[in-house]
Formats: structure tokens, C-alpha cells, sequence
């Protein structure tokens, strides 16, 4: 073959495989970040089984799943080959998350609607267990030597593109639609689940045009496939120590510094920081689209200087950064380091609004809004929500200023209040920038980790191998960190400090990032593998 | 460096039983200090944590125990070494 038909050919399994793996992603992550609504939607408010299901679906289900899937799907595609089981994951993760798109709310088919949903969060998680190990090495088994962490950077790129294209897309809907519509029980956080299905049939048809791996067909020719690669992958201690090896060494610390970097964040800045919904996606946007060729610039490096020292520098760097860049998030955003910049010409406080329950007509729902503007472009929008319930009915002709202790019978002892805030332009770059530097660690971790994976397993057995420490590595060890941060943030609270310590949810990434440092570090070696045929 | 490797193992083979025990340390005092109303909730979470993390550690102590025993010392360089 010519060297520009090779180039062609190489470029077509990229983009055939890539599309496919984004699309994976962006249906893993759309049920994430739509999380908030559909457990109002699909699961009743009131604690129990209710919540447990909601536990199990938004919380285990999405994680606990993919190691499963890599095990039996990575089983499959060192049996029946690369392409028909990365194209199997594909219509199951299409399929399933359209299907979320269609169950109706709890309020219209009761238990069945957790029950559906949870069923199809596990096909999605399976799915996506099967399909990542399957795109890597099929363009691994595809591209030339010396050039590998170059071509399955491409693929690493999918996983933020994909979260890209979920933020795009939400946002997009929730800005045409308004906030209510968005979220009524057939409103747009539907159109997400419902347009996969239109991008997984196009990646289907790509993907149907796709030929075996060379490697793998060169294999089946020559009747070498694994006749059980399960017991070949983890039951000879020559390939078992190489998979905890890539788990412990590398995988379990580019796994905690990837969700720390785009999901940690994301949370940080919108729970903690109380970050406009917009304006936290927005600078999520921004600093992926900003950082996302690293992933190839970090894959090409890694192909000239060797996978360890890149992967072990962005461990490293995260390790002594993270704690000052949170720091700061929380200088940005707090009140009171921005006193003396408020500009009163633009405070303003809005006139109460009543909102009447919509079954019991002597509850009332009394807001106002707080908007505190600074000179620096910010306004911090306190949203203040008092409960009252009426001594009668309520009357619209009543002056909401006459609500005194003589019409009402109770008033909620804690108000709800929603805080929003809007910085301006020269914080908001900053927070961009901060965001961007950890997405740059993503890239040198996750950058050339495909390549890194591939090299350290045999053919026959790859897909197996390789898939187990990824989705341990990432689904557990990463998926945790949104929800073990916040966990270790409650522990320190106390009746002396009611917020606890902010930051203290660092110390989980930082110490898992800390030991994969020192494992990779002594044990991982920086020799590149020239021949993955064998 | 085998040395370090071989010394770091038994290093590894302590942490895990010790992060297995303060994992169910954590679990028994979350448990038994969660809101009734939210602990079947709290049980749920820490039983997921716990059945996960517990098949990782003891995959951990055998990564210790195999590099106490000088397995990585040298790294294959071929699959047929593998």
C-alpha cells in the first residue's frame, strides 16, 4: 500500500473509531449532568426505596458497571474480534440512552419509571465498559510503529469532546427553552437522550464500513485467538501482575487527575463557589475547547520521549497544584474579599414575588432576590424563599407587605436560599485559566495512556487486559471523586465550623494520584514497545 | 532500585489491610451516626464502597506481594516473556 493510501486509511479509522467513542461519552455524560432532573422526574421526593434507587442509578450504577462491562465485552472481542463488539457497545449505549429519553415520569407509571431507568444506566455503563479498550486498540493494532501514542491521542480526545458536546448541547436546549420548560416531565432535558439515537446510527453506518484489525485477523488466520482470554488475562500471574502493574502504577492516579480536572471542577465551582449554571458550563466549555489539542500534542511527545515521564509529570503537577488552585477558586468567589467593590448604583432588591402551593392554597412560597453588583462586572444574586402557611386561604388582593405574625400560622424556620453569582470578565478568564491548567494535566495523564496500555499486552489477550485496569482505574477510582470529595468535605464539619473544610476533598485525588506517582515511578519503565504484534 | 522495589512491596501489602479496616471504621461511625431518615440511604453507600474497595485492596496486596518477591524487577519486553 502507498504511504498516502496507509495516511488515508489510518485517518478513516480514527475518525470512524473516534466518532463512535464520543458518542459513547456523550451519552454516559448527558444522564450525569442531567442527574438533578431526572431524579425529580423519574424518582418521588420522599426518602426510602426511593432513594435507594436513586443511589443505585445516579450514583453506583454509572461506575460499578463499567469494570463488568470490560470483562465481558473485552472477553468478546478477543473471541469474536475488535470491530463487531465495538459496534455491539455502540448500539447498546445508543440504544439504552434513547430508551432514558422515552420512559415517562414516576408521576405517570409510579415504580416501574426508577426501576426502567436504573436497568438502563446499567446497559449504558456496561456498554461503555466494552467500547473504550475495543476503540484503542483497534487504532493501536492499526497505526504504524512509532506513531502510536500520536494516533490513539485521537481517541483520548473523545472523552472531553464528548463532555463537550453533552455541555453544548444542554446548554443550548435549557437557554431556548427557559429553565420550567426544560425541565417539565416531557421538557427539553429530553432532547439530549432523544438526539443520540440520530448520532449513534450515523457512527453506526461509519463504523459498519470498518474492517478487522490487522492483528487480530492475522491472528485468527493463523488460529491464535485466545480460546478463554478471561482465564489467560487474569489467571497466569505473568500477565495478572501487568494488569495491577498498569492499575496501580498508572491508570488508578490518570483516573483521580481526569475527574478532578473536568468533573470536580465543574461541581466545585458550581456548589461550592455558587457559580451561575451558565457561567459554570461556560468556563467548562471554554477551557476543554482550550486544552483539548494537548491530548495529541502530549500523545505525539509521548511517542519520541517515552509514555512514564509524561503520564508521572501531569500526576506530579496535579499533586503540588491542586490545593493552590482551589484555593483561589474560592478567593475569586468569595463576598468578602470584595467589599469594598461593590457598586451600589447597580444593587438592587426586588420586590417580593408569591408563589401559592399548587394543592394546599394557604401555603405560600414568598421569594426576593438580592442582586449585589461589584465594579468589577460581578453581581452576586441572593435568592432568599420564606414558607408560610396561611391562617385561610390566600388573597391576591392582600399586600404582600401586610404578611405579619396576625395572617399567618408558621413560617419555615430555615429559608431557602439559592445563591447565583456572575463574575466579571477578569475573574471569569481567571477561573477559565485555572480550569484549563488541570485539563492540561488530563491531556499528559490521559494523553498517552491508549498507547501506554496497548504496548504493555499481548494481542490475543488485549482487549481483555487492558479494559480491566482502564475502567477500574477511571469508573472507580475517578468516578469516585466527585462523590468521596464531598463526603470527606462532611466529615470535617463540626458545630464549631459548619462548612467544614472546602478544600479537604483534595486530599482523595491527591492521595491516590500521590501512590500511582511512587508506584510508576519505581516500577513502570519508559521503554516504548515497537512491536505490538506479538 | 530492586531493592527499593522489593522494600516498597511490603509497604503496599501493610496499606491495603490498613485501608480496608479504616474504610469499615468509617462505615460503622457514618452508619451509626446517620438520621434515621436517611440511613438505609447511608448503609446503601457505604455497603457500594465498601464491596468495591475491598476486592481493590486485596488486589493491592498481592501487587506488594509480588513486587516483595522481586516480580518486576525485570519488566517483560515481549509478550512471549509475558
Amino acid at each position: 500500500m502507498s504511504q498516502e493510501k496507509k495516511q488515508n486509511n489510518i485517518a478513516f479509522v480514527i475518525g470512524a473509531s473516534s466518532v463512535g467513542t464520543l458518542i459513547e461519552w456523550y451519552d454516559f455524560y448527558i444522564f450525569g449532568m442531567l442527574a438533578t432532573i431526572i431524579s425529580k422526574q423519574f424518582f418521588p421526593e420522599n426518602a426510602g426505596t426511593a432513594a435507594l434507587l436513586s443511589t443505585l442509578a445516579i450514583f453506583a450504577a454509572g461506575f460499578i458497571v463499567r469494570p463488568f462491562g470490560a470483562l465481558v465485552f473485552g472477553r468478546l472481542g478477543d473471541l469474536i474480534g475488535r470491530k463487531h463488539t465495538f459496534l455491539l457497545t455502540l448500539i447498546i449505549m445508543g440504544g439504552s440512552t434513547f430508551a432514558i429519553g422515552l420512559v415517562p415520569g414516576y408521576a405517570t407509571i409510579g415504580w416501574a419509571a426508577p426501576i426502567l431507568v436504573l436497568i438502563l444506566r446499567l446497559l449504558q455503563g456496561l456498554a461503555l465498559g466494552g467500547e473504550y479498550g475495543g476503540a484503542a486498540t483497534y487504532v493501536a493494532e492499526h497505526a504504524p510503529a512509532g506513531q502510536r501514542g500520536f494516533w490513539t491521542s485521537w481517541i483520548q480526545t473523545t472523552a472531553t469532546l464528548g463532555l463537550f458536546l453533552a455541555l453544548g448541547i444542554i446548554i443550548l436546549v435549557r437557554s431556548n427553552q427557559g429553565v420550567e420548560k426544560f425541565s417539565a416531565e416531557w421538557g427539553g432535558w429530553r432532547y439530549p437522550f432523544w438526539i443520540s439515537i440520530l448520532l449513534v446510527g450515523i457512527s453506526i453506518l461509519i463504523r459498519m464500513k470498518m474492517s478487522e484489525s490487522p492483528m487480530f485477523t492475522k491472528l485468527k488466520t493463523e488460529g491464535k485467538t485466545s480460546a478463554n482470554p478471561l482465564k489467560e488475562s487474569f489467571g497466569q500471574k505473568g500477565n495478572f501482575k501487568m494488569v495491577l502493574l498498569a492499575l496501580f502504577g498508572a491508570v488508578m492516579g490518570q483516573g483521580v487527575v481526569w475527574y478532578t480536572g473536568q468533573f470536580y471542577a465543574q461541581s466545585f465551582i458550581e456548589t461550592v463557589c455558587k457559580i451561575d449554571f451558565i457561567q459554570s458550563r461556560n468556563i467548562m466549555l471554554v477551557a476543554i475547547l482550550m486544552a483539548t489539542p494537548c491530548f495529541v500534542l502530549f500523545g505525539w511527545l509521548s511517542d519520541k520521549v517515552g509514555r512514564k515521564w509524561i503520564m508521572l509529570l501531569g500526576m506530579l503537577l496535579a499533586i503540588c497544584t491542586y490545593r493552590p488552585i482551589y484555593q483561589t477558586f474560592l478567593n475569586i468567589s468569595n463576598t468578602q474579599n470584595r467589599i469594598d467593590k461593590i457598586d451600589l448604583t447597580n444593587t438592587i432588591t426586588s420586590p417580593a414575588k408569591v408563589k401559592v402551593d399548587s394543592k394546599d392554597n394557604t401555603k405560600i412560597y414568598l421569594t426576593q432576590s438580592f442582586d449585589t453588583a461589584y465594579t468589577d462586572g460581578a453581581v452576586f444574586k441572593y435568592i432568599r424563599t420564606d414558607t408560610f402557611q396561611l391562617k385561610g386561604a390566600y388573597n391576591p388582593m392582600l399586600a404582600i407587605d401586610s404578611l405579619n405574625p396576625n395572617i399567618y400560622i408558621s413560617k419555615s424556620a430555615k429559608p431557602n436560599v439559592v445563591v447565583e453569582k456572575t463574575l466579571g470578565h477578569h475573574d471569569y478568564w481567571q477561573m477559565i485559566w485555572l480550569v484549563f491548567i488541570q485539563i492540561v494535566y488530563v491531556t499528559m495523564v490521559y494523553g498517552p495512556i491508549a498507547a501506554f496500555l496497548v504496548e504493555m499486552f499481548p494481542t490475543k489477550i488485549r482487549y481483555t487486559s487492558m479494559s480491566l485496569p482502564y475502567h477500574i482505574g477511571n469508573g472507580v477510582f475517578g468516578g469516585l471523586v466527585p462523590f468521596l470529595g464531598t463526603l470527606i468535605v462532611e466529615f470535617t464539619k463540626t458545630s464549631a465550623h459548619p462548612k467544614g473544610d472546602s478544600l479537604a476533598g483534595l486530599w482523595y485525588p491527591i492521595g491516590v494520584a500521590a501512590v500511582s506517582f511512587v508506584i510508576g515511578l519505581i516500577y513502570l519503565t519508559n521503554k516504548i514497545d515497537k512491536n505490538v504484534m506479538d | 532500585m530492586n531493592t527499593i522495589k522489593k522494600l516498597a512491596g511490603y509497604v503496599w501489602m501493610l496499606m491495603a489491610p490498613v485501608l480496608i479496616l479504616f474504610l469499615l471504621y468509617q462505615a460503622n461511625e457514618k452508619i451509626s451516626h446517620a438520621a434515621v431518615a436517611v440511613k438505609s440511604n447511608v448503609i446503601l453507600q457505604w455497603v457500594i464502597i465498601l464491596l468495591v474497595f475491598t476486592p481493590i485492596c486485596i488486589g493491592f496486596y498481592i501487587f506488594g506481594s509480588y513486587a516483595s518477591k522481586g516480580e518486576y524487577d525485570h519488566l517483560p519486553e515481549s509478550s512471549e516473556e509475558v
